[in-house]
């Protein structure tokens, strides 16, 4: 009884804040202004074919090169001695406190084309590259941005794997990349899981950073949605719509990486 | 048995953060040998173990597999295979596929690592399990998984590190003879650590034991209980009765007050050494009819034999005997000269001395210890050596000791536990101090000590 009376004010909150808004999505998505049945939004989405395509193009890249960054980094953080791993873990996570924008912002002036990067270039007799407002400024920013949501989960998992695994396997005939094949990575997997979801999620669905660094060129489904509910092109309908397809192209990709996790991890504490 | 020496070890020292670890241990085994390294914990045996398999590398001397230097081959290339202590089991693969990991890594014919994994899982009595997940196993169900996993390689060696330590007594015995069959029965060499003294005199063909990274003694079960070399071997390795006694001559001893013939010879004129004897050799007489005369003062009952604890002579002497006692008893007690076992001392004189110099008007200094001393009458600078009787130091909390040291080691004497500690000088060098104390403290520890300074004797060192 009282467990059922303590879990009202969370029962509530999910109602209100999530269930609500989840059925007015959905609700606009197939309706028109004057609030009848319509496929016209849901068909319309047809055009930003290369935008969809190009969105997930990006986060696929981003997701793929933070995981490479972060394999390494997250096993070595976790063989080292509990006070360094403290301290690189605060390094690590330094950066999230400060300001998403002004991070951003930071990366704009460094990479323009009168930007730091280009000067310090200039000096070595190189450049100037134009960085600014292409794909790749993009793909860093989302790199740079979430690279410690794939650090974390992966350090997280790997901190708890017994170092005497990795023996025995060296006993069993297993050089160190073998044993990376064999152990590490198997026995990673709920971590990069984790790892894939939180920073694939956020990338394919980011406005800021694409149009910070992408420039107008580089519009992606995150600036498109936005459009539709701010600015001049106010149209919520087709906003409501795309965001309801985003939301089921991300749970097809995340069911598609879930059944991955086959029942063998069963009994592993993640 | 083979006489070929298959692996050997020469020299090996290793040390940690400045602490040795091993120290010059030299040891080898022969093919289908069951070794046990024996000893208490931190004594360096599971190093032992490791630099064998290639976890760990020695900073000195050589590892030797059939006469080929192996030092810096890394665990995967050796033909060793290991049952962890813990057994290490890969959490993410069912029994089968763990049996079966070294031979799928040698790219063996799938049937021919189906018939080897599913004849090991036989042998281990495991049949039945194969698609069992790891973590639904009991504690012995997974140290069964160890072992298949490993002897499924056909090592040359198997190492096992404290292999029955998580299991219960009653599951302990059955797989110490499990094991020691399935060792018989497939001939491969087993080294196998422990620091339980029964389970390395049931199972082993030869017993390493080890202290503070020194080996003590390597010998077969029954030279090294029969036969111990010193009185920590005698300690370790079943019940003893081990006093202070001084050689008089060959085959005379004194100790417990009297002089005894026995059968030991070489250790010199009035010489200060150990005197062993085991319970089991003691009897017990009418009064006045033994070799000494004492008062019951202790009766327990063990199930086979009683074991009963005399006072003679100001000293404890235990005897396991099939007759019972009542306390309060006076009883004699006999031996013969050939259950006397004379031992080198550890600590080789009865008292400690050091080095030490005067600092100020009669003020004496010593390890980093200041005390006073009325009419010293010598210049400051004087070096003096200074020697302390056993009983002139006492344990004490460390936040009211004088001195800080390492206990080294602790034997029960008959009437104060001897124990031998360590501390560093002045120079940074380990120095020995012998301690008398009827305190009981955990050895491999840090204790305090206090001195009773009056009762230090010093002497002016020559100059020399």
């Amino acid at each position: 009884m009282l467990k059922k009376l303590a879990s009202t004010p969370y029962v509530l909150w999910m109602a209100i804040f999530v269930v609500v808004p989840l059925g007015m999505m959905i609700y606009f998505a197939f309706t028109t202004a004057d609030g009848s049945f319509t496929l016209d939004n849901m068909l319309q989405i047809g055009k930003y074919t290369s935008i969809f395509l190009k969105s997930i193009n990006l986060a696929v890249i981003a997701t793929l090169i933070c995981f490479l960054l972060a394999f390494p980094a997250g096993y070595l953080l976790s063989r080292m001695k509990t006070r360094r791993q403290n301290m690189m873990l605060l390094l690590i996570m330094l950066p999230m406190w400060m300001n998403f924008l002004l991070r951003t912002y930071a990366w704009m002036t460094l990479l323009e084309n009168e930007g730091l990067i280009n000067h310090f270039l200039e000096l070595l007799g190189i450049g100037p590259l134009s960085m600014i407002n292409t794909q790749g400024a993009v793909v860093l920013g989302m790199v740079y941005n979430f690279l410690p949501f794939m650090i974390l989960p992966l350090y997280s998992v790997m901190a708890k794997i017994d170092p005497s695994l990795f023996e025995a396997a060296a006993d069993l005939g297993c050089n160190p990349m073998l044993s990376i094949w064999k152990v590490l990575i198997p026995l990673s997997r709920p971590g990069i899981i984790s790892g894939i979801t939180m920073v694939f999620v956020p990338s394919v669905s980011t406005f800021i950073i694409s149009r910070m660094l992408g420039g107008g060129q580089n519009m992606l489904i995150g600036d498109l949605i936005e459009k539709q509910f701010i600015g001049s092109s106010y149209n919520p309908y087709t906003g409501s719509a795309m965001s309801l397809v985003l939301m089921v192209l991300m749970i097809l990709v995340m069911a598609a990486i879930g059944s991955f996790e086959d029942d063998e991890m069963e009994g592993i504490v993640v | 048995m083979n006489t070929e020496k298959l692996l050997e070890l020469k020299n090996i020292t290793l040390s940690y953060d400045g602490d040795k670890i091993l120290d010059n241990v030299s040891l080898y085994i022969r093919d289908k040998e069951f070794v046990t390294l024996l000893g208490p914990s931190g004594c360096g045996k599971t190093t032992t173990l490791r630099i064998i398999g290639g976890f760990s590398f020695a900073d000195e001397g050589d590892v030797l597999f059939e006469g080929k230097r192996i030092n810096d081959l890394p665990a995967y290339q050796r033909p060793i295979n290991t049952v962890f202590q813990r057994y290490a089991l890969f959490p993410h693969l069912n029994v089968y596929d763990n049996v079966a990991f070294g031979l799928k890594l040698k790219k063996l014919d799938k049937k021919e690592i189906d018939q080897r994994v599913r004849k090991m899982l036989e042998i281990v009595n495991l049949k039945g399990f194969e698609r069992r997940r790891i973590t639904k196993l009991s504690g012995g169900q997974q140290q069964r998984v160890a072992i298949a996993r490993a002897l499924v390689n056909h090592p040359k060696i198997l190492l096992l590190d404290e292999p029955l330590g998580a299991l219960d007594l009653k599951l302990r015995k059955e797989m110490q003879i499990e094991l020691k069959n399935i060792q018989r029965e497939l001939g491969i060499t087993f080294i196998y650590v422990t620091h339980d003294q029964e389970e390395a005199l049931t199972m082993s063909d030869i017993i390493v034991v080890m202290k503070d990274g020194e080996i003590q003694q390597i010998g077969t079960p029954q030279d090294i209980y029969n036969e111990p070399k010193n009185a920590f071997v005698a300690d370790f390795i079943g019940e003893s009765n081990i006093f202070d006694g001084t050689m008089i001559h060959d085959r005379l001893v004194s100790f417990a007050g009297q002089e005894f013939d026995c059968v030991d010879e070489g250790f010199g004129e009035n010489q200060p050494v150990d005197v062993v004897i085991r319970p089991e050799d003691l009897v017990l007489t009418a009064p006045g009819q033994g070799l000494v005369s004492g008062e019951v003062t202790s009766v327990i009952f063990k199930g086979v034999h009683y074991e009963i604890i005399v006072r003679a002579n100001g000293l404890d002497w235990m005897i396991q005997t099939t007759r019972s006692a009542n306390v309060g008893d006076r009883v004699g007690i006999t031996l013969t000269p050939d259950d006397i076992h004379i031992m080198n001392r550890i600590f080789k004189p009865f008292e400690s001395t050091l080095q030490g110099k005067v600092v100020g008007e009669n003020r004496i200094s010593f390890m980093g210890v200041e005390f006073e001393r009325e009419d010293l009458n010598l210049p400051e600078g004087t070096p003096v050596t200074l020697t302390i009787g056993p009983d002139d130091i006492s344990i004490v909390s460390i936040d009211h000791s004088d001195l800080t040291v390492y206990l080294e080691s602790m034997v029960y004497k008959g009437a104060y536990n001897e124990m031998i500690v360590w501390a560093k000088d002045e120079d940074g060098v380990y120095q020995s101090l012998l301690i008398h104390s009827m305190n009981d403290e955990q050895i491999a520890t840090d204790i305090g000590i206090k001195f009773d300074f009056d009762r230090i004797r010093i002497a002016v060192q020559e100059e020399g």
